[in-house]
């Protein structure tokens, strides 16, 4: 598999374009660290000698929600329920404001389970509105999603103004910064990782089954209503526990993108989760890296562009779904058609002297390409390149190689087996045939090829009367041809 | 010997509107069943209440005379293509596994035995060459026949198949026939809800004919008379759907 590869890569160039965008701020930054004044490289230096505890604890953090929500992610995305991470990781604000009022501090368990009460409670409401009423789930969760951040806000604006809340860290929840958790944040998320981690591993085949097909996997007797809510308690975990990290508007992104990346770059779905779990490390990672290099800025916003850069490296680059793979493909598809129909004129004009002349002549191979003359040369440049033919030393008459003797035989007996099938198997008229064989013999497999001629009964000359170049000559297992007609 | 199927005044509703009504039917085992009716007869929910996806409202199921959580191991499911999402990232042979999942616990691993039993699954249906194409890349027929490798994989006595020949090409349609009848031989009950009253007939040899009741249950020769298919097909059941209608209006009165 290349694509983690690739995204390594591709990480590496997104470094040193961020370096650079930074390194005029940094100067002026604040640091996780106590380190003031220091240059970009000796920051990088520092982050990757890992002797800073305080960076220690929050690329651990980081490690640990890429995992989280990496993998909670990859169910997410599958069974099309992203608006449900987005309207869960809005909805819980409230919860974590009331968590932090139960006894005025930042205790993460009081957070967690203040979050996961109303994040049940957002999904609750949800399915209440769907059941009762016509609208249908988007509707409702975009309007649970806002109504329950606009609670959250006021209330955390109201914290603020507490004189305990100052200096609380809740504002922290908003746009994350990764060097704001402290030793029990990170236990914490180390357990619901730890759980999610287990969740998965054990749980694989009935969460699959869930995601493809839940009527299924009822009929089979799996517990698809105990796996179905212990994977959204698990989601609104590891949505609160990531919080303080990303914040609480990017923080779905870390349950979206790494597994919609991973979607693009392989279709099993134990692979799109252990990619995924990848992708979302190295961004959140990379991000906590971004946010150390810089810290004034806050740490959500790196992780998320950086996992939207692997994704659109993914995007454009990917080897199935790419959009410049395809382009890529399709360009050099083209190419080869147009040097197999070059080929093929050059063995028509050879056919017509009966195989007797020692090679073409461009001017012919103009005329009967109806092209002007530049064009068959760029034409035959591209045919010396591939080795499939020679031209003389004055430039005006090519010669086929062995291997492009080979092509032109191959492409002109698919173009005549085709005709031949059209008009004698599909009824065609044999003047009907020509254009369709014209975009079919570019196409054509050899298994296909030597299923048409058995179907065909191993003919020799096609519905125009002339002789269809066998196997033999393709394959080049006997001399094919007049010892004339090469080069050599 | 017990029944493979025994239905007895199995009434199903939704949103408190009933869509069955008192159906009482026991299928005999080895029977290949063909279940009739127009659209919205609640055939598709028959099937569905029996395995326990749709809620009864009134009535019992038994299968082999015992309750379906007691004998689900023996019963096979066929759904209709429409209900999963063809995108997803799973192949062939990952699809027809899940039909060995029932047996799996949560610890077991999926064995070389299991994957036997999908590939031999997979080439009863034709489809042993596709084992390893995405699952989108597959025509409508292809998913129908990886969805009846699925449950073959299960390796049930009783069948429960919706719609297979819905949409799928003439291949498809004779291969389905072919497994069906082989799959009789070895003595297994099937039940396939069909829409073509044309091939009704020729495929099954019990029909069961359903119209929110049941119409008529029985051998074919038996059953598929102008009379009972007019009965069947003969409108909507107008009183009978009035006062369905009235029942889920009334739902908030005393």
């Amino acid at each position: 598999m290349d694509s983690p590869q690739s995204a390594a890569e591709s990480k590496k160039r997104f470094i040193a374009l961020l370096c650079l965008l930074l390194s005029s701020s940094a100067a002026h930054a604040e640091r996780i660290g106590d380190l003031t004044e220091t240059s970009i490289t000796e920051q990088a230096l520092r982050f990757f000698s890992f002797s800073d505890p305080s960076l220690r604890l929050a690329l651990l953090g980081c490690i640990l929600l890429g995992l989280n929500c990496g993998l909670l992610g990859g169910f997410v995305v599958v069974r099309r329920m992203s608006l449900v991470g987005d309207t869960l990781s809005h909805a819980v604000l409230p919860g974590i404001a009331l968590g932090f009022l139960w006894n005025n501090t930042k205790d993460p368990l009081a957070i967690l389970i203040g979050a996961t009460l109303v994040g049940g409670l957002s999904m609750l409401t949800v399915s209440a509105i769907t059941r009762t009423t016509r609208l249908k789930e988007d509707a409702a969760m975009g309007l649970v999603l806002s109504s329950f951040y606009a609670v959250g806000i006021c209330l955390i604006g109201m914290i603020q103004r507490l004189p305990s809340g100052n200096k609380s860290g809740i504002d922290k929840f908003l746009f994350g910064q990764a060097a704001a958790m402290n030793g029990s944040d990170i236990a914490l998320m180390a357990i619901t990782a730890g759980l999610t981690l287990l969740f998965v591993t054990f749980g694989y085949r009935g969460l699959l089954t869930l995601s493809f097909h839940r009527a299924f996997g009822e009929s089979l007797g799996m517990p698809m209503g105990f796996l179905h809510h212990a994977m959204m308690l698990l989601i609104s975990f590891a949505v609160v526990t990531a919080m303080q990290a990303v914040g609480v508007v990017l923080v779905s992104a870390m349950l979206i993108i790494p597994p919609a990346t991973a979607c693009l770059l392989t279709d099993r779905m134990h692979r799109v989760l252990i990619l995924s779990a990848i992708i979302g490390v190295a961004t959140a990672a990379f991000g906590a890296f971004l946010s150390f290099l810089g810290s004034n800025l806050p740490t959500g916003p790196f992780m998320v562009l950086a996992g939207s850069f692997v994704f659109a490296m993914a995007f454009l680059f990917s080897p199935q779904q790419g959009w410049l793979t395809r382009l890529w493909r399709q360009k050099t598809q083209k190419c080869r058609i147009e040097r197999e129909n070059t080929l093929k004129a050059m063995y028509h004009l050879a056919e017509r002297r009966d195989f007797r002349e020692e090679g073409i002549t461009l001017l012919d191979l103009a005329e009967a390409r109806r092209e002007p003359l530049e064009q068959i040369r760029l034409q035959a440049d591209e045919l010396l390149r591939q080795k499939l033919a020679t031209l003389t030393e004055d430039g005006s008459m090519l010669h086929f190689t062995p291997e492009g003797w080979r092509k032109a035989c191959a492409v002109v007996r698919n173009h005549r087996l085709w005709e031949l099938y059209l008009t004698n198997i599909m009824q065609y008229g044999a003047d009907h045939v020509h254009d369709d064989a014209e975009k079919i013999e570019h196409v054509l497999g050899e298994d296909t090829v030597r299923q048409l001629e058995r179907r065909l009964d191993f003919p020799q000359t096609d519905p125009h009367g002339k002789p269809i170049p066998g196997a033999r000559e393709v394959h080049g297992s006997s001399k094919p041809k007049p010892a004339g007609m090469t080069g050599y | 010997m017990s029944p493979a199927l025994e239905l007895h005044d199995l009434t199903v509703s939704y949103a408190k509107k009933p869509v069955l009504y008192g159906v009482d039917v026991q299928v005999p085992q080895g029977a290949l069943v063909g279940i009739i009716g127009p659209n919205g007869a609640g055939k598709s929910t028959m099937i569905r209440a029996i395995m326990g996806l749709t809620p009864i409202s009134g009535g019992w199921v038994q299968i082999f005379g015992e309750t379906f959580e007691k004998s689900r191991h023996r019963v096979g499911y066929v759904p209709q293509r429409e209900q999963v999402d063809w995108d997803f990232p799973v192949n062939v042979m990952d699809v027809v596994l899940m039909g060995r999942y029932g047996r799996l616990g949560w610890l077991r691993r999926v064995t070389k035995e299991d994957k036997k039993i999908a590939e031999e699954s997979l080439d009863k249906v034709g489809m042993l060459p596709f084992r390893n194409r995405q699952i989108a890349n597959l025509s409508g027929g292809q998913q129908q026949r990886v969805f009846l490798a699925r449950a073959l994989a299960q390796q049930s006595d009783f069948y429960l198949m919706d719609e297979p020949f819905a949409g799928v090409d003439a291949t498809t349609e004779r291969a389905i026939v072919t497994l069906l009848q082989d799959l009789q031989s070895q003595g297994k009950t099937i039940l396939v809800v069909h829409h073509d009253l044309t091939t009704a007939k020729e495929y099954f040899d019990h029909l069961l004919l359903l119209n929110m009741r049941l119409v008529a249950f029985g051998k074919t020769e038996d059953v598929f008379t102008m009379e009972q298919l007019q009965k069947t097909y003969g409108g909507r059941l107008t009183i009978l759907s009035d006062v369905a209608a009235k029942v889920a209006q009334g739902e908030g009165m005393p």
